[in-house]
């Protein structure tokens, strides 16, 4: 143990791992990357990552599979795109994040306390019952899904919306769900 | 001029106001703005983050209905709405998931070919309508007001389009016809944090409450903005903001259609100004003065 | 054509064919082919051995054809041509079958690719019976050498043409020669002062008899072909008469008109009527049309009116010289990029960021701040952050590293904890420095208390006053925003804009980058694909002084070589006319790009200028009557060709 401290196991390594996110849409290019930190210096989260994004890259080119997808970071990505239109190898990182999330979510490998992927996952659920979003549903959903105490402080927000006619009660539903449903589940099977 | 409209899920709730204004001020203006049948989500990060191919079919989805009805343009007024429809649109029409996204949309019997225009209504405004028509029109000049102009992050991302990706100037110039006096404003395609706001509360207040501080720092009398989540975060989360930071923030945030409809003379209920549940009235009061 | 004898030789180039081609296959393929007495192959033919067997071969079997399937002919043709000739025979009974560059390099499969060589090679041994004897002519020349660009590189072309006793005419579009060098300071990695090495060049430049200086001036026109070409220089209107002018100053005291000036890179002013720097040459006076008061309304003219020798002259006009020359030497230089572009660096928006240029000026005794390094508001800064690539490596500007930002930066980094002893932090992707004393200098640098920090500068934002640099240190992994007063943006090198329209002026290529492109990126890095023009310095390629200075040397002695013949070589492939056959249509004329048609009005048919003619193929191709045939690329050899290639 002690001796392997800070040595990677190379055997260890996911070698299909950079393959694989390269194969998503904008995955691509994370073979041209330079690590010079464009990225992340522009990120505006990168402060609170336990990974830097330029580190997530090279992590995933080097195959550390397990370490990226159960990294904090990921799920910090607001997805501004910042970092995509000033990468000088024109890297497109927001793609690659979504990516990485997708995975993540997929192998099941994000921490059990983070909240982004029940909420994500929550908004695609809603989708499919409605075709559309809902604040009030998925503000509820995803707070008996993590913590119901959330809702508290939101609530004089809410009834303060609901009282100007900015919040629904009965959520907009279009006509053709089920076709949501169906496209929503081919587009699942042709996913990298 | 008309126009296909895509409203976006928000514009149907907590930003009905930004869709009131925006048609009330494209009505002023001569110009028919028609609403897309049976629209669908685009997906947003949200979806993006689950599965991507799944939020550029979403997205694909509501570009085949628009190529279907035979309109070239497709006006849209969220940021987040106009970027993943531009996204899907690319896609669509090359790149090597072209023929995957074919193939998903051919089974609901539906054709993207990427044919379609997306455009945000900032766009629309500037360079269709251009300032001189909105200029003609302008009533009540909201001289003496201070405004900041806050574009948020994807009006020109991921990819430029009408307008530079980091420092904008549109939406600059649209608001100071109306005689408004746009500060300069470092901070305008800086990200308000979106979705983080639910999931990662702490780090989105900090985005907004820099955004805040810069607003004020700069002596803006309030927020001009062109996307429901940044309305959203700097409006209803301002008084958390003000909790957390310890600070005293009472800044008005308004939709650039809000103030472009004041200008124009277009009534309070139909700017939905009435809808106000945050500082706005602050800034009112400056321009019934 | 039952006296032809071929001889086919097919090269294995080592691995380069031999990996994809099955060489000896081709070798037995050709050995059945008509007219063909011997097939071989061999390892390199271009060696010794290889042309040694060419030679024996042709002496026992009396071979008058020879085929060598192997590399481009760009390579190794005038290698096989000699070969040729020292065995006897005239060097165009020769053809070049190349299978490298057209096949092994461009072709997956070594089945296909065989069979590609096979085709190439029957098309050439089908091509050679229908060649003829071909003999080069030579022509007079001038010995006059045109260098244009008066930076290092041009300077230096021209004093070393001028050494060797033959006439040079440098051509500079600025009012002063010195380049971009004049704006420097000091210079890495020696750190001496960049005015003190350059001043006596320019200074020589003005006191050399051999060495014809035309400032303010641009190439119009370039016509001719190597060895004769005729320039036209237009002299630009100074507006001040150069042989009455005794430098006196006086005329610019007195102008009250103030223009941000170039040479300082707008932070300081000159006059309308303005010296752009101390040390210029020649250092006389230029009036700035555009901005004088006298050019704008009539009004004024004060600097005439002061004017001890009636030297300012409003009514000059550009002068157009035509003059001939033997060689040209282009040095046209490089610009900076406009680090503007990137709003994310906060120029142009923030007062206290600056560009690599103007960091120098405001370093340079001379300088609007007389060496002072000072924020806007006149404080020295306490800390500094230099920001390399801006616009280098960067997909969204240039692709390309700049190549001398990294040492220019570090030597600026240097005289900053020099001049301010306050904090200074290199923001770097790679430090770059391969060169002589460069990584000494680096090392110099970093135990000066430099900081380095790997990372790209992502943006410069301002909070609470205060400039911060955000970026990721690679080397911690970690996010930082360094607070500091000031910023330096190490902008790149990049091809200047009026490029286009230089290269088209002198008919030379530009690469994909931007800058000239060179006949060959390592073997002819000043030759260009005009014969008799030479590139050397930045226009080619960002480059520093070492490399600029051996560059303008390099080009003045592929000048001087040509010269020193004498006489120019005149390929034998021109165009010739029938006369029997011409219609005297004259659509062949407008078409030739050489202008090397004429029309001989008293037999009515055209006549072709030998010396004029590029053989490029144009006027025979567009000939309706077939009276027109390019030598050594007649329709008979090429129709052969192209037969063959499409039988196998």
């Amino acid at each position: 143990m002690f001796e392997n401290a800070g040595v990677i196991n190379e055997s260890n390594l996911d070698r299909e791992f950079v393959t694989q996110v390269a194969s998503f849409p904008g995955g691509e290019r994370i073979y041209s990357c330079l690590q010079c930190g464009t990225c992340s210096g522009s990120c505006q989260m990168s402060y609170a990552m336990d990974y830097t994004p330029r580190r997530l890259i090279e992590m995933t080119r080097v195959g550390m599979k397990k370490e990226v997808l159960s990294s904090k970071a990921i799920w910090y990505c607001a997805a501004c795109y910042l970092c995509t239109v000033r990468c000088p190898r024109q890297v497109k990182l927001t793609e690659i994040m979504f990516a990485l999330k997708s995975l993540a979510l997929r192998e099941k490998l994000y921490a059990g306390k983070e909240d982004s992927p029940v909420l994500y996952t929550v908004f695609l659920d809603v989708l499919k019952r409605f075709g559309r979003s809902h604040e009030g549903l998925l503000m509820t959903s995803f707070a008996m899904k993590t913590n119901p105490f959330r809702l508290l402080p939101l609530a004089p927000m809410g009834l303060r919306m609901l009282a100007k006619g900015k919040l629904r009660i009965i959520p907009a539903r279009i006509r053709n769900v089920e076709e949501i449903r169906r496209l929503i589940q081919a587009a699942e099977e042709v996913r990298p | 001029m008309r126009y296909a409209y895509y409203p976006g899920c928000s514009n149907h709730s907590s930003s009905i106001d930004y869709d009131e204004s925006t048609k009330a001020v494209f009505s002023a203006l001569g110009i028919r703005l028609i609403g897309l049948d049976d629209w669908n989500c685009c997906g947003t990060t949200a979806v993006s983050s689950v599965d991507p191919l799944v939020s550029m079919a979403l997205s694909a989805r509501n570009l085949a209905l628009v190529e279907n009805h035979g309109y070239e343009t497709l006006a849209v007024t969220c940021n987040s709405c106009y970027s993943m429809l531009r996204r899907a649109g690319d896609y669509c029409r090359d790149s090597a998931f072209a023929p995957a996204m074919t193939s998903v949309l051919a089974s609901v019997n539906r054709v993207c070919q990427g044919r379609v225009a997306v455009r945000h209504v900032l766009d629309l405004l500037v360079n269709d309508v251009g300032v001189a028509k909105i200029r003609a029109i302008v009533r009540y000049p909201l001289n003496g007001i201070k405004i900041a102009p806050y574009y948020g992050c994807l009006i020109g991302r991921p990819k430029a389009s009408f307008d530079d990706s980091e420092f904008p100037t549109s939406m600059d110039e649209l608001l100071s016809v109306v005689g408004l006096e746009v500060v300069p404003f470092d901070r305008k395609t800086k990200c308000c944090g979106s979705t983080l706001m639910t999931s990662k509360e702490d780090v989105a207040l900090a985005l907004n409450e820099e955004i805040l501080n810069e607003s004020v720092q700069r002596g803006a009398d309030g927020i001009a903005v062109l996307c429901p989540m940044c309305h959203l975060n700097l409006d209803a989360y301002q008084s958390k903001i003000n909790k957390k930071f310890k600070t005293s923030y009472n800044v008005p945030v308004l939709y650039f259609t809000q103030l472009l409809g004041m200008a124009m003379g277009i009534g309070e209920k139909d700017l939905g100004l009435f809808r106000a549940t945050g500082a706005r009235h602050k800034l009112l009061k400056k321009v019934s003065v | 054509m039952s006296d032809i004898k071929v001889g086919v030789y097919v090269c294995h180039c080592g691995t380069n064919i031999a990996d994809r081609v099955y060489v000896s296959g081709v070798a037995e393929f050709a050995g059945s082919l008509p007219n063909v007495v011997v097939a071989r192959d061999n390892q390199y033919m271009c060696s010794d051995p290889g042309q040694e067997m060419i030679k024996k071969d042709i002496k026992e079997m009396n071979l008058n054809r020879i085929v060598v399937a192997a590399c481009s002919p760009r390579m190794h043709e005038p290698t096989f041509r000699k070969c040729l000739e020292s065995a006897g025979l005239n060097g165009y009974q020769f053809e070049m079958a190349n299978i490298r560059e057209h096949c092994s390099w461009v072709t997956e499969d070594a089945e296909e690719a065989t069979e590609k060589a096979k085709a190439l090679v029957a098309a050439a041994v089908a091509r050679v019976p229908y060649h003829e004897a071909l003999y080069e002519r030579f022509t007079d020349m001038c010995s006059r050498t045109l260098v244009v660009g008066g930076g290092i590189a041009g300077i230096e072309a021209a004093l070393k043409v001028a050494a060797s006793g033959n006439q040079v005419v440098l051509v500079e579009k600025e009012p002063s020669i010195g380049g971009n060098m004049a704006r420097w300071d000091k210079t890495f990695p020696t750190m001496d002062c960049a005015a003190c090495i350059l001043a006596p060049k320019m200074v020589a430049v003005s006191q050399n008899d051999n060495i014809t200086l035309h400032t303010y001036s641009e190439i119009e026109k370039v016509e001719g072909f190597v060895g004769n070409f005729k320039v036209t220089i237009r002299k630009k209107a100074r507006s001040v008469e150069m042989d009455k002018c005794t430098g006196c100053c006086l005329c610019y005291g007195k102008c009250p008109v103030k223009v941000p000036s170039e040479f300082e890179a707008g932070l300081g002013t000159r006059k309308a009527i303005y010296i752009p720097f101390p040390q210029a040459v020649p250092n006389k006076p230029v009036i700035d049309r555009a901005t004088c008061t006298y050019f704008k309304n009539g009004k004024c003219g004060v600097c005439r009116k002061t004017c001890p020798t009636g030297a300012v002259n409003y009514e000059q006009e550009d002068e157009l010289l035509v003059e001939e020359f033997g060689a040209i030497i282009v040095a046209t230089g490089w610009q900076t990029f406009d680090p503007a572009l990137g709003s994310q660096w906060g120029y142009g928006r923030y007062d206290n960021v600056y560009s690599a240029i103007q960091l120098e000026r405001l370093v340079n005794a001379s300088g609007p701040t007389k060496g002072k390094v000072v924020m806007k508001d006149g404080r020295s800064p306490k800390s500094i952050a230099v920001l390399h690539c801006i616009g280098s490596r960067d997909k969204n500007y240039h692709e390309y590293c700049s190549r001398l930002c990294c040492m220019s930066s570090l030597k600026l980094a240097l005289l900053l904890k020099e001049k301010t002893k306050g904090e200074v932090y290199n923001f770097y992707i790679d430090i770059r420095s391969a060169g002589k004393g460069y990584e000494e200098f680096y090392n110099r640098v970093m135990e000066e208390g430099v900081h380095f920090i790997k990372g790209k500068g992502a943006e410069v934002i301002e909070k609470n006053g205060k400039l911060v640099v955000r970026a990721e240190d690679v080397f911690l992994g970690k996010y930082r925003e360094v607070p500091v007063d000031m910023v330096i943006l190490s902008t790149a090198c990049e091809a200047r804009s009026d490029a286009a329209r230089v290269a088209q002026v002198f008919g030379i290529q530009r690469s994909r980058d931007g800058f000239f492109l060179e006949a060959h990126p390592k073997l002819e890095p000043l030759r260009t694909a005009t014969e008799g023009i030479y590139i050397a310095g930045c226009c080619q390629g960002p480059k520093d002084i070492p490399d600029s200075v051996a560059q303008g040397a390099g080009a003045a002695a592929e000048a001087l070589s040509l010269i020193a013949a004498g006489k120019v070589k005149i390929s034998p492939v021109v165009a010739v006319v029938d006369a029997n056959k011409c219609a005297g249509c004259k659509i062949c004329l407008p078409l030739c790009a050489y202008k090397a048609i004429s029309f001989d009005s008293i037999s009515k048919v055209a006549a072709v200028n030998e010396a004029l003619c590029k053989g490029c193929g144009t006027c025979a191709a567009s000939c309706a009557s077939k009276a027109l045939n390019i030598k050594h690329f007649t329709d008979e050899q090429i129709l052969a060709q192209i037969k063959e290639v499409l039988a196998v």
